[in-house]
């Protein structure tokens, strides 16, 4: 190798190639789908583990009531809604429109805001405390999976408003941006298959 | 190679001469200097020296505690340790080789080290990431180790099951270290997993398509993805454990509709899939120096590929075969036979081509391949009493015996250990600059291949004679003393192994012959760049043309110019093919990581005495994770007109 | 290598796997010289070919240059490897079966259960009660010992009354958990009378290590005898040494934590010693059952088995002669 290092014969010139590059060909992209998988992981055991704990009980909620289906509704339309001015400015930011992508995050800090406050309802009407049985446990459990994620997610989208409101505007913004949210989709997605749980599956397996 | 990149290709000389580049790209990459510089580092050689020598260090500590206990037991009803202070012995040995050496060692250490080199880029991807992840092991390691010295050690075994591990059964605080310590390593290995996983995809030489990626990377990244699967299962295992300790949760309570046993479900899930994650680099290095000492491509890549992405599968469908006496049904166990036997297929494709590699080749025997066939003679016998232990009914007898201590020390000092210091010995040139001692190497090599079966080999028949493991100690008329005593003796084998091992690096180190670039003739890419490497790794980013870089590479084969050398830019490509696709800029060193891995480190420790610290916590992390991304002025300016879009976005 | 294990004497003793006293633990023993044989005659080839390999063609000295690979080697390698994992296909397939088959024959055992046993694991002891169809006048409870009469085959109903505890006795059968919340069988057939010993094997806290029973099988008539022997209430004391034992025994914490039937001590923390006397050990296989042992462990258990659930008894040494010789009359 030593003598190749003095003078190349051939090379390959890269300097044309893009540096603000969106989705599969960025590496932040990468990174964030890699701690989307992993989260997913842990969801999904925390939802076998409420199966679990289900076969091992003859009666379903032990003792108490299935969550009030009003609050959990309302958030996931909330939720379900959400997606359309999220596709929206994700699709800008490819696009570098810095007007959109800010009223976007806006937006997406506003709606935060709410899924929290609904959240906090959600909580009051679950009809069981942690400390009573093990469903309400694990129910608790997979609650606050949950709304680790909002809260993550929502300081991540103020930090980001802010810095698009900053002197800090550059290709890397558009494609945080775009991450944020990918990442907010996530959050609807696996909260889904947990309101189903949550809210169906004692209604279902009631016995 | 397809035209997309024929266009990029010139001919052509370099604008400027080498040294200079070289002085510029060593000013741009330079890792900061000073007391504060070695909290700010963040380039993958050095973050990987430290994770080398920190999981090593505990090696050495976990391996003293086991000679403690090795005192212990040479005497039938000895007192030298009370039952109290043995439990706590056992369970850090356990948890320290476990968690602290073993996966450290072989997946984060070696895999930062070496990937970024071996794919031909400058760093590992989110190096900052890195550095957190190595402060929060760090740190982890430190409190397990305070508080096992102030009497508080963990003392309920390596997997600490319930409820002997929950709130009623043990008091103090013991199993709640045990639990968090569990989260600080678990945090930085799905880290380190998905850096790896990234650098992998998208860092690659050009022209590194699948089948050119050396084995050693194809097993760090099927280690990454069963880290990534795994860890899960431990992290809501420990979590619902603190959670029933601290907050008052149900989760393990059979009295209200708890679970004894979804403990041991959600544990195995990880902690099978845990041994391959020990186990899989040590095939990668076993495949590399096998290579590198036979003078030729190892035998099947091919297989052994899929071997190693087999493995990765079928580990996930194994746990139960830890629960065999947990008293399952019988369908579910006999499938958890066949599936844990079924293991055997791939790891026999694997021993059997690397047999092939060597009986085809041209053996050179330096240390380095002493201790690949010692890890032969070893692993074998340790897989073939894995079959012993998959068969139900054979488990049954067998199953918390010394039959199965033996088993795992065999596959874990055969598979990983001995395949380690055959890393230590092959790698320290590149990794120093310096070579070893080759004497004294075959010495320490013989010390602790003999010490090791004469310690553990009795193990076997000690289980057949019906001694259980996790005694503190056995009755003298037992039958067991003996044995008990030969294994006693075989540990002092090992000691001095291990310490003539110590007494070779520190002379190395001290006057060791300088090593060349490549000493050993191999053919990877981290033996094209200078021992040790550079802080910008290559001063030209290569490209590549075969599994054996530097074997099969072409005689003009190109080399990548065009990336701005006034900031840390590096090349990415694409995941399938390896090629050119675009340019990122990875960030300077920093002091945030540090700071976030110290609030994180208080708000683990608080939470076990007050979980609200888990919220109080929160705060500071928050600032300091804020600190970490927020971007200076000048490179915003700068990258906003460097600016180049992905067309077509 | 593993030819050593066989090679080696001694697998004869009340507490191994491969001096069977029952047909579970000989159905096992004949899985495991199969696995035994043929695991260790695989690692005797491979080890051969490999040892073959290194030392085929060695490079004396320094590195040589990268070997250029032959096709006509290469293919003949792929052959052999091919094969190789051919063989292992199949011999793992064998082994697998066996061990069905083995499993199933264990299995099949339970329906023929005559005799039931509940076992309740302890820290560190275990309690036994043979329920005989719940007739409480019926039920008999004693601790560490277990009689069955040879050639019955028992079924062992057990769970855990706090931690997880495991009931092995190796050489009747394997291991079977006791785990809180939950009821485990173990079907167990005696061919040899004799007492053999078994060992709690997972890990559950300080006195794991001294938490052993056993198991004394005995003809149909001994059986007998023993049970109604143990259905009797605590003999009635005689002497004014063992009548003012008994005294001792009621005005201490003692009745606080164990049961002598017949006697006002009637509490379940300890075991039951309406008939200590009868039994062959104390303290879960720690000491034989003795005068000396028996008025060192009430003096102080600590000291003998450190933290185990019996506090020290400091009291006058009159007394714990007296409370001894009383016990010991509780045949
Ligand atoms: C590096 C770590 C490692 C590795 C690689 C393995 C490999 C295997 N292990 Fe092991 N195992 C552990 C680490 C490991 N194990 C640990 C730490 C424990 C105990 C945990 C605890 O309780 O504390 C454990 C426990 C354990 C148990 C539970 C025992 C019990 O608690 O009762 C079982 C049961 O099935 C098992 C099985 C196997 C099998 C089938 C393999 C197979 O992968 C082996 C395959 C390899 C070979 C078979 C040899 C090479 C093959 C050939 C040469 C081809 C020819 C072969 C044949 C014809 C058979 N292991
Ligand atoms: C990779 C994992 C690993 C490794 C390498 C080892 C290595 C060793 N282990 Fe391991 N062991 C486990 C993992 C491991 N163990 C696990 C998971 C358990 C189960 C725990 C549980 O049941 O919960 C266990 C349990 C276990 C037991 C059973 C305890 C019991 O059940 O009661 C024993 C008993 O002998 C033992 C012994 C040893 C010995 C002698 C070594 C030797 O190989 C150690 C060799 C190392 C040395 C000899 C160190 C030399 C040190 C120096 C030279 C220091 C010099 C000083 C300075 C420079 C400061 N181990
Ligand atoms: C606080 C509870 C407690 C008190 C008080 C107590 N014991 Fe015990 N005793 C136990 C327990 C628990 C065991 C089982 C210990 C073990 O084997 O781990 C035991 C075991 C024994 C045994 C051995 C039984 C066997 O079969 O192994 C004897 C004999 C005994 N106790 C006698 C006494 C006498 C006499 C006293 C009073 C002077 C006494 N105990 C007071 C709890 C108690
Ligand atoms: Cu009971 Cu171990
Ligand atoms: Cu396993």
């Amino acid at each position: 190798m030593a003598e190749e290092r003095i003078t190349p014969r051939r090379m390959l010139d890269v300097s044309a190639l893009p540096d603000v590059t969106f989705a599969s060909r960025s590496i932040t992209w990468w990174g964030t789908l890699g701690m989307m998988v992993i989260e997913a992981g842990v969801f999904a055991l925390a939802l076998a583990s409420y199966f679990y704990l289900h076969s091992r009980s003859d009666t379903w909620p032990p003792g108490v009531l299935p969550p009030d289906l009003l609050w959990g509704t309302l958030n996931t339309s909330i939720f379900v809604l959400s997606v359309i001015p999220t596709e929206w400015y994700r699709r800008r930011a490819r696009h570098g429109d810095t007007a959109a992508v800010q009223i976007g995050l806006v937006l997406a800090c506003v709606i935060g805001i709410a899924t929290l406050a609904v959240r906090y309802e959600e909580m009051i009407h679950l009809n069981t405390d942690w400390s009573q049985t093990a469903y309400g446990s694990i129910v608790w459990l997979i609650m606050g999976l949950h709304i680790t994620h909002l809260l993550t997610d929502w300081t991540e989208s103020v930090v980001l408003t802010v810095l698009f409101f900053s002197p800090h505007i550059e290709g890397k913004r558009f494609v945080d941006a775009e991450e944020n949210a990918s990442y907010w989709y996530f959050v609807v997605l696996t909260w889904i298959p947990i309101y189903l749980v949550i809210y169906w599956a004692p209604r279902w397996l009631r016995s | 190679m397809n035209e997309q990149r024929a266009r990029l290709i010139v001919e052509d000389s370099p604008s400027e001469s080498p040294q200079l580049r070289a002085e510029n790209l060593a000013r741009i990459w330079a890792e900061p200097i000073g007391f504060w510089g070695w909290f700010k580092a963040v380039h993958h050689t050095t973050i990987g020296k430290r994770y080398i020598a920190t999981s090593f260090g505990f090696f050495l500590a976990a391996g003293l505690l086991a000679g403690a206990m090795r005192l212990q037991l040479a005497f039938p009803e000895a007192h030298i340790m009370g039952p109290d202070l043995y439990n706590q012995v056992f369970t850090m040995h356990g948890t320290v080789m476990m968690f602290l050496f073993a996966v450290p060692m072989m997946f984060e250490a070696l895999s930062v080290y070496l990937v970024p080199l071996m794919v031909g880029t400058r760093n590992i991807a989110f190096p900052r990431l890195n550095a957190f992840s190595y402060y929060l092991f760090l740190f982890g390691g430190i409190t397990l180790f305070a508080f096992f010295f102030v009497n508080s050690g963990p003392d309920r075994g390596w997997f600490a099951y319930v409820p002997l591990s929950g709130p009623d059964f043990a008091p103090g605080k013991r199993a709640d270290i045990w639990a968090q310590l569990i989260t600080f390593t678990e945090v930085s290995a799905l880290a380190v997993a998905v850096e790896v996983v990234v650098t992998v995809f998208k860092l690659r030489a050009p022209g590194m398509s699948l089948n050119r990626i050396p084995v050693f990377v194809w097993g760090q990244v099927v280690t990454a993805f069963m880290v990534i699967f795994a860890m899960p299962g431990v992290v809501i295992a420990s979590t619902m454990l603190l959670l029933d300790r601290t907050g008052s949760t149900q989760f393990y309570n059979p009295a209200v509709g708890g679970d004894v046993l979804l403990y041991q479900h959600l544990f195995w899930w990880f902690g099978h899939p845990e041994v391959y994650i020990i186990f899989i680099p040590g095939t990668a290095i076993v495949s590399t120096i096998v290579a590198t000492f036979s003078r030729r491509h190892v035998f099947g890549y091919m297989a052994l590929v899929l071997s190693l992405i087999a493995t990765g599968f079928i580990a996930f469908g194994l746990w139960v075969h830890h629960m065999f006496a947990t008293g399952i049904p019988q369908m579910s166990e006999s499938f958890f036979t066949a599936a844990s036997m079924m293991i055997a297929i791939p790891a026999g494709t694997q021993i059997f081509c690397w047999i092939a590699t060597v009986a085809t080749g041209k053996v050179v025997l330096r240390t380095p391949m002493l201790w690949v066939l010692g890890f032969f003679f070893i692993f074998i016998i340790g897989g073939m009493t894995g079959i012993f232990v998959a068969s139900v009914p054979v488990d049954l007898q067998v199953h918390d015996t010394y039959f199965v201590v033996a088993h795992f020390h065999y596959v874990l000092i055969g598979g990983a250990v001995f395949p380690m210091f055959g890393a230590f010995a092959y790698w320290f040139p590149k990794i120093t600059g310096k070579m070893m001692s080759e004497k004294l190497g075959v010495w320490s090599f013989w010390l602790f291949a003999i010490g090791f079966n004469v310690t553990f080999f009795p193990m076997h028949i000690l289980g057949l004679r019906g001694m259980p493991r996790r005694v503190y100690t056995y009755p003298a008329g037992a039958g067991w003393t003996l044995l008990n005593q030969i294994e006693s003796c075989g540990y002092i084998l090992l000691f001095l192994g291990v310490l003539l091992f110590l007494i070779n690096v520190w002379r190395s180190l001290r006057n060791g012959p300088i090593a060349s670039s490549n000493p050993w003739g191999a053919g990877g890419l981290e033996w094209a760049t200078d021992s040790p490497p550079a802080p910008y790794n290559f001063l030209d980013l290569p490209t590549v043309n075969g599994s054996e870089a530097l074997w099969d590479a072409a005689p003009d084969q190109p080399v990548v110019v065009g990336l701005h050398e006034d900031v840390r830019e590096i090349l990415t490509t694409r995941l399938m093919d390896a090629e050119p696709e675009g340019r990122d800029e990875f960030p300077e060193p920093s002091i945030w990581p540090f700071v976030a891995a110290v609030v994180t480190t208080a708000l683990f420790i608080g939470s076990i005495f007050r979980p609200i610290a888990v919220s109080i916590g929160a705060v500071p992390l928050a600032i300091a994770l804020i600190g970490w991304f927020w971007p200076t002025r000048e490179e915003s300016a700068r990258r906003r007109e460097r600016d180049i879009w992905q067309k077509n976005a | 290598m593993m030819a050593l294990v066989t090679a080696v004497p001694g697998f004869h003793g009340p507490q191994t796997p491969l001096d069977p006293a029952g047909p579970q633990a000989l159905q096992i023993e004949h899985t495991l010289f199969l696995i035994f044989w043929i695991t260790s005659l695989v690692t005797a080839i491979v080890f051969a070919v490999l040892t073959f390999g290194v030392l085929r063609q060695r490079s004396k000295g320094g590195v040589p240059p990268v070997l250029e690979l032959n096709p006509a080697t290469e293919r003949r390698a792929t052959w052999i490897v091919g094969g190789g994992i051919g063989v292992t296909v199949i011999l793992i397939f064998v082994m697998m079966i066996s061990s069905f088959i083995t499993s199933h024959r264990t299995a099949v055992l339970a329906n023929s259960a005559t005799l039931k046993i509940n076992v309740y694991g302890h820290e560190w002891w275990w309690e036994i009660e043979y329920p005989n169809g719940e007739q409480p006048y019926r039920i008999i409870r004693t601790a560490n010992e277990i009689h069955v009469p040879v050639g019955t085959v028992v079924d062992i109903h057990g769970t855990s009354r706090d931690v997880i505890h495991s009931f092995w006795a190796p050489n009747i059968h394997g291991k079977k958990d006791l785990l809180p919340g939950y009821w485990n069988d173990l079907t167990l057939e005696v061919d040899k009378p004799g007492t053999w010993r078994g060992q709690c094997a997972e890990f559950c806290g300080l006195q794991h290590a001294h938490m052993a029973f056993n198991i004394v099988a005995q003809s149909r008539e001994d059986f007998d005898s023993w049970y109604l022997a143990q259905l009797k209430p605590a003999a009635e004391p005689q002497t004014t040494q063992t009548i003012h034992g008994r005294e001792v025994f009621l005005s201490h914490p003692c009745m606080m934590c164990h049961t002598i039937r017949g006697t006002t001590a009637n509490s379940t923390v300890g075991p039951d010693l309406t008939h200590i006397a009868s039994r062959s050990t104390i303290a879960a296989g720690t000491l034989a059952n003795n005068t000396g042992n028996l008025m060192g462990w009430i003096a102080n258990a600590q000291s003998i088995k450190p933290g185990c659930r019996m506090p020290p008894n400091p009291m006058p040494s009159t007394d714990l002669n007296d409370l001894v010789a009383y016990l010991e009359t509780l045949r």
